[in-house]
């Protein structure tokens, strides 16, 4: 089974200005040091001194936004610079409101600088992951499940591993609901991105992941009942 | 036990940490705090349980965080 590919490239679901936090103790307000108070103070300016600060603020986001496009230029060697600029530009803008609705869940826990430049480089990430996945299809049954055993049977300890194998295909075709399966398929064992599979399954990268996790927890539960030594295949003993 | 880097690799993706995460959406909340410990020399596994183990289980929270951290490298 596969996802087809959606026609254009859409926005970033998961929506920094409305994605809500969960769990973990919540932070306290620190003292803020004078650059980020002189960013609070001029972006919640009026005319003038606010246009300036916004400008300067989208000027630092286009520069994270960049950055992330170079680092990722490599591998999407058929999008052309022009065009990998305005994603990057289209990330900037997008990462602009995001900063701009949020300035007062800034609580001085970090550099100003250091806030703004994560929703730049979130937008330019999902972005280009998206932008690479464009016009292909998402797969989401185990046609690599064959591809993944002779990747990883080493000959000498086929008999091993191969028990280990079995028993983990045969938690992921038992143990896991339809829903967990392709998810941890399509993420885990094809290497689809998240926000691709977000995108086509129209939901968001922090209930994927969740769905990812509860899977990982059914299947290691499963292969420790097996009676496998899982810490040591995954080089877990010393944590 | 032959050492498998590979095998540990791909059991380590179907699998994920065996530590407590947070989710996606908390790591995003709080990156930046966390980077900015890393880069100040302090404790930031201390200062944001989880999100550590968030990282090793999530690829697009990891190269987020590694762009952020390489973006602050370079222009700081």
């Amino acid at each position: 089974m596969t996802l087809p590919a959606p026609a254009t490239v859409g926005r970033t679901d998961m929506n920094p200005a409305t994605a809500p936090v969960t769990g973990g103790a919540p932070r306290t307000p620190q003292p803020l040091d004078a650059d980020s108070r002189e960013w609070l103070r001029s972006l919640r300016a009026s005319g003038a001194e606010r246009e300036a600060a916004t400008a300067r603020l989208h000027a630092l986001l286009l520069r994270a936004a960049r950055f992330e496009a170079s680092r990722r230029a490599a591998r999407l060697p058929h999008l052309r610079g022009n065009e990998l600029d305005e994603i990057a530009l289209e990330a900037a803008d997008d990462a602009l409101m995001s900063v701009l609705a949020r300035l007062d869940d800034f609580r001085g826990a970090s550099r100003f600088t250091t806030w703004v430049y994560k929703f730049a480089l979130l937008e330019a990430a999902v972005k280009l992951r998206r932008r690479s996945w464009q016009g292909r299809e998402v797969p989401l049954e185990p046609e690599s499940w064959d591809r993944f055993e002779a990747a990883v049977l080493a000959p000498e300890e086929r008999a091993e591993q191969g028990e280990l194998l079995a028993s983990l295909q045969h938690g992921i075709d038992e143990v896991l609901t339809a829903h967990q399966r392709r998810v941890l398929v399509a993420l885990a064992l094809n290497e689809v991105p998240i926000d691709v599979l977000a995108e086509r399954l129209n939901t968001t990268r922090g209930a994927l992941y969740k769905t990812l996790h509860d899977a990982r927890r059914k299947l290691r539960k499963h292969l420790e009942e097996s009676g496998l030594a899982l810490a040591v295949w995954l080089g877990e003993e010393e944590r | 036990m032959t050492e498998r880097p590979d095998l540990k690799q791909a059991l380590g993706r179907l699998l994920g940490p065996g530590a407590s995460e947070i989710g996606c959406d908390e790591c995003f909340a709080r990156l930046d705090e966390y980077v900015d410990v890393e880069l100040a020399g302090g404790d930031a596994d201390a200062a944001v349980p989880g999100l550590r183990a968030h990282l090793d289980g999530c690829p697009a929270c990891r190269e987020e965080h590694d762009s952020l951290r390489a973006l602050l490298d370079t222009h700081r």
